[in-house]
């Protein structure tokens, strides 16, 4: 299958490059995962050692060789046979009994440490509301509030948090549905996953010192492009982040340059599917696409956010993220080269 | 032995090969296709499940193809969602159940001392069921491409909105009707253990084996019809409109996730209790020792059993169920482990002090040990509910159900072939041949799955059919790759020493392996009425007190 996506990916694998793992923490969460996981290793890699250990003793110890005995022995009767031992049985039921006490607990202690439970948006509680909704194969974020204030706009894919620090917290709590099918919101260093389940709202907290970029992906099979729906998310420290609130809660600006662009866009099928705030553009189907410009990538994090990937992926997108639900428009050059310049006044 | 007269009149005797000969290769098919012995059912059983194993395993080595490299694009999205879909479905439904059931049709009547199993008819009809329902799943291929949904096939993503093409109903269809097979099977297992054993043998002197399968049928009677249930609702929301999962109407996703692992958890431990059962066969007669701890082994299998049936949540730690089932679940979870202990430390009491020849059977017993054990830890850290927040749906998950169905099930299941293959076919498998086997398939194992494990970790998700670079995940993905290509070969050895060693293996005799349970009594292959006189048991082992009538096992028991 030969498809643009592939190579252009390559052209940014550095934007990419980035560490997943679980034993790299960057939350409480993910920390107090990280250690309830090494003492499950450690506990069960103990047990590995011994039973393994005992095993192969016992293959070496007791393998049949045939020249133990001797050409013209009489041939050699069975070895003794055991049958069985009581107190051996009950010692072996009550060892592994008193690993399983100790390993509920330690999951008992973790489990309480890292599901929490979501506290009402207060003035000066510093944390993020926000409403993730999961669809094939995209994120839309809906904000809600921060530290008390009412936010109330939506963007997509890219998802902008606060950063905690030494003094204070500054938790996200995402609040998890599902338009479509059952998704799963996944940045392993940021903690477990949770499922976004269609009918039901389930939540997940994200909470960092670690400014910068994280990584994540869907973690439940949700249909074509379940392997491109990623998780990109982006910790401010506060005024940053503040900065970020303020420009992204403003409407589309109007650049006079782009006027032809504008009208060709709303004249087309576009804002069936895409809003642009300030515009008649009000489509929910799709990524608002208000900030689009604000965003460093396209297709749910697939590709780098440059004027040519935009280019192709407005012109088919199918040819980067094949089987997703947007469909080429068979737009000819002069409605696309409006239509894209028009996007890129999006900032 | 005198000699007594065969129970059914009309049966032909001889061998089939002998039938062919002199009735034409016509009859021969007719033989095969008609029959209700409970050995060439068996026979069939897992005949079919190998053919399925090599279709599954291609599915297979053109997942870690595409997944060689990164952004790679030797199959697209579409292609690579129906493999693992049709890749998981066929290793659960049309290998794993099926081999392990024809495995309990050949021996158990044979190790019980009966002359076939309760319900022949009904046997047949398992059988062809099953059948029907591998080759109507794999029909949906005429609708233009297999099912992408996952084993699992989470809801709604079965709906008609997001699976429109007709697949989903095939695939649907095809697990009912096997399903139908397998409940019907359980039921004749049932019956057969229950009413058909030879005088003496009580339920506390079964063969180990034969324990095993009263179990494991009893959870297939209670997993399969809640996932029939299940599927019929598919078809329901599919073809008649009805709203069992559909959200919008008021139908439940968390529905199906409840209904599919009700069965679905069950369903892995119908998948290693019969395994169980080959190992504990082998190993004593290997080890030249009683089976350690019968007792214990017996109430250990009834446990896995009972709580298997109350751990299916576990693979719902991350849908939100709150702290308090979370917890539940995982309790319940690291409980399995002790019975499961219990059997493990058993058949190392079993082997200790022993006399063990290494043997085929001996070799895949000690692949199954050594290889089971790490699934079973890998299944603790699973359980424990936190840490698989991060590990669910990764590919640590991947690496581990594929440590326990092939370090576990596989090895074992092959342990228990080469030890029944002489009384099948009345020859011996190569032992050269066994040993290349073995070690490929050891090797490649550990080379294919071990590094899903790491991969993982550093957070990769199952069930994508590419990746990007730069996360770490190349060098974990192409070492898998390479390690499935080492199994290949072990598959390829494998299924040429069953054919080759049908006409040039040694001769077996009746008792090759100098073992002690009924079915070594009676001529190999066995007579289509298995025992010319039914044997009156005193022990688990009635061969041992023959073999040993001055030192009798009923003496201990």
């Amino acid at each position: 299958m030969d498809t643009v996506g592939p190579r252009m990916l390559s052209a940014v694998g550095g934007l990419l490059a980035q560490s997943l793992s679980i034993f790299d923490p960057a939350s409480p969460s993910a920390h107090s995962i990280v250690n309830l996981a090494i003492l499950t290793l450690a506990v069960t890699g103990l047990i590995f050692l011994i039973v393994e250990g005992v095993l192969l003793y016992s293959v070496w110890r007791f393998r049949y060789v045939p020249k133990d005995q001797a050409p013209g022995d009489e041939p050699m009767g069975e070895p003794p046979q055991v049958y069985g031992s009581m107190p051996i049985e009950v010692a072996w039921t009550a060892a592994p009994t008193m690993i399983v006490f100790f390993l509920v607990l330690v999951t008992t202690r973790t489990l309480w440490e890292v599901e929490p439970d979501l506290p009402k948006p207060a003035a000066g509680d510093n944390a993020l509301f926000v409403t993730v909704i999961g669809h094939q194969w995209w994120w839309e974020y809906v904000y809600k509030t921060y530290d008390g204030r009412k936010l109330g706009f939506i963007t997509a894919n890219e998802l902008h948090i606060p950063a905690s620090d030494n003094y204070t917290l500054r938790p996200a709590y995402l609040s998890l549905k599902s338009a479509d099918v059952c998704h799963s919101y996944w940045v392993p260093r940021l903690g477990g996953k949770v499922d976004l389940i269609p009918g039901h709202t389930n939540l997940i907290v994200l909470e960092t010192k670690e400014a910068g970029l994280h990584l994540g992906q869907c973690a439940e099979f949700c249909g074509a492009q379940h392997a491109n729906m990623l998780i990109r998310v982006i910790a401010h420290p506060p005024e940053e982040f503040e900065r970020w609130l303020a420009s992204e809660s403003q409407p589309a600006k109007e650049d006079p340059a782009a006027r032809d662009g504008k009208a060709a866009f709303l004249a087309e099928s576009c804002i069936n599917c895409h809003a642009v705030r300030g515009t008649a553009a009000g489509g929910t189907y799709a990524p608002d696409l208000t900030h689009l410009m604000s965003r460093e990538t396209l297709g749910s994090g697939m590709i780098k956010n440059t004027p040519e990937n935009l280019h192709q992926w407005v012109h088919d997108p199918q040819s980067v993220k094949p089987g997703c639900l947007m469909p080429a428009f068979g737009l000819d050059d002069h409605q696309l080269d409006l239509i894209v310049d028009y996007l890129q006044t999006l900032h | 032995m005198s000699t007594v007269e065969p129970t059914r009149g009309l049966e032909l005797t001889g061998s089939p090969g002998e039938r062919a000969v002199d009735l034409g290769w016509t009859s021969w098919l007719h033989d095969w296709t008609t029959t209700v012995d409970h050995k060439k059912i068996g026979i069939l059983y897992v005949l079919m499940s190998i053919v399925f194993l090599v279709i599954g395993g291609i599915e297979a080595l053109v997942m870690r193809w595409q997944l060689f490299y990164p952004r790679n694009d030797v199959i697209g999205h579409d292609a690579f969602n129906q493999l693992f879909t049709m890749h998981g479905t066929t290793m659960v439904f049309f290998v794993g159940m099926p081999i392990l059931i024809g495995m309990g049709n050949y021996l158990v009547p044979l190790m019980i001392g009966a002359r076939d199993m309760a319900f022949p008819r009904l046997n047949a009809f398992g059988f062809w069921v099953t059948l029907f329902g591998g080759l109507m799943t794999y029909l949906s291929l005429i609708t233009g491409g297999a099912p992408a949904l996952g084993w699992f096939a989470y809801a709604p993503l079965t709906a008609h909105t997001f699976s429109p093409s007709a697949a989903t109903d095939f695939w649907a269809l095809g697990l009912i009707v096997s399903g139908i097979g397998t409940i019907s099977a359980a039921v004749n297992f049932l019956a057969t253990i229950f009413g058909m054993r030879a005088p003496g043998m009580t339920l506390r002197k079964l063969p180990f084996f034969v324990w095993t399968m009263i179990w494991t049928s009893f959870q297939m009677l209670l997993a399969i019809p809640p996932l029939t249930a299940a599927l019929v609702m598919i078809l329901f929301d599919r073809q008649l409109g009805a709203h069992f999962f559909d959200v919008p109407n008021g139908g439940s996703a968390y529905l199906w996730q409840h209904l599919f692992w009700f069965f679905g958890h069950p369903e892995v431990y119908i998948l290693i209790l019969p395994v169980f059962g080959f190992v504990s066969e082998v190993i004593p007669v290997f080890s030249r020792k009683v089976l350690f701890g019968y007792e214990f082994m017996a109430a250990a299998t009834m446990a896995i059993a009972f709580i298997s049936l109350g751990v299916w949540a576990h693979h719902m730690f991350c849908v939100g169920m709150g702290r308090t089932l979370d917890l539940f679940f995982a309790v319940a979870t690291f409980l399995v482990s002790i019975p499961t202990g219990i059997k493990f430390f058993n058949w190392l009491a079993t082997m200790y002090g022993g006399r063990i020849r290494f043997a085929s059977p001996m070799l895949f017993a000690f692949g199954f040990l050594s290889m089971f054990l790490i699934g079973g830890l890998t299944g603790i850290m699973l359980g424990a509910a936190p840490f698989d927040f991060q590990l669910s749906d990764s590919y640590f998950v991947v690496g581990h159900f594929h440590w326990v169905l092939i370090g576990g099930t596989l090895f074992g299941t092959f342990s228990g072939i080469y030890y029944w293959y002489p009384k099948m076919t009345g020859r011996m498998l190569s032992e050269r041949l066994a040993k290349w086997h073995f070690w490929l398939l050891y090797i490649g194992f550990i080379l294919t799955f071990g590094p899903m494990h790491v991969s993982g970790m550093l957070g990769m998700p199952r069930r994508i059919y590419t990746y990007d670079a730069g996360h770490g995940w190349e060098l974990w993905n192409q070492l898998s790759t390479i390690g499935a290509l080492v199994q290949v070969p072990s598959y390829a050895i494998f299924v040429y020493n069953l054919i080759v060693s049908l006409r040039k293996g040694k001769p077996a005799g009746d008792d090759p392996w100098d073992a002690w349970t009924l079915e070594w009594m009676t001529s190999s292959p066995p007579p289509p009425y298995n025992f010319e006189e039914i044997p009156t048991v005193h022990s688990r082992r009635p061969l041992w007190d023959l073999k040993h009538p001055e030192d009798p096992d009923w003496q201990y028991e």
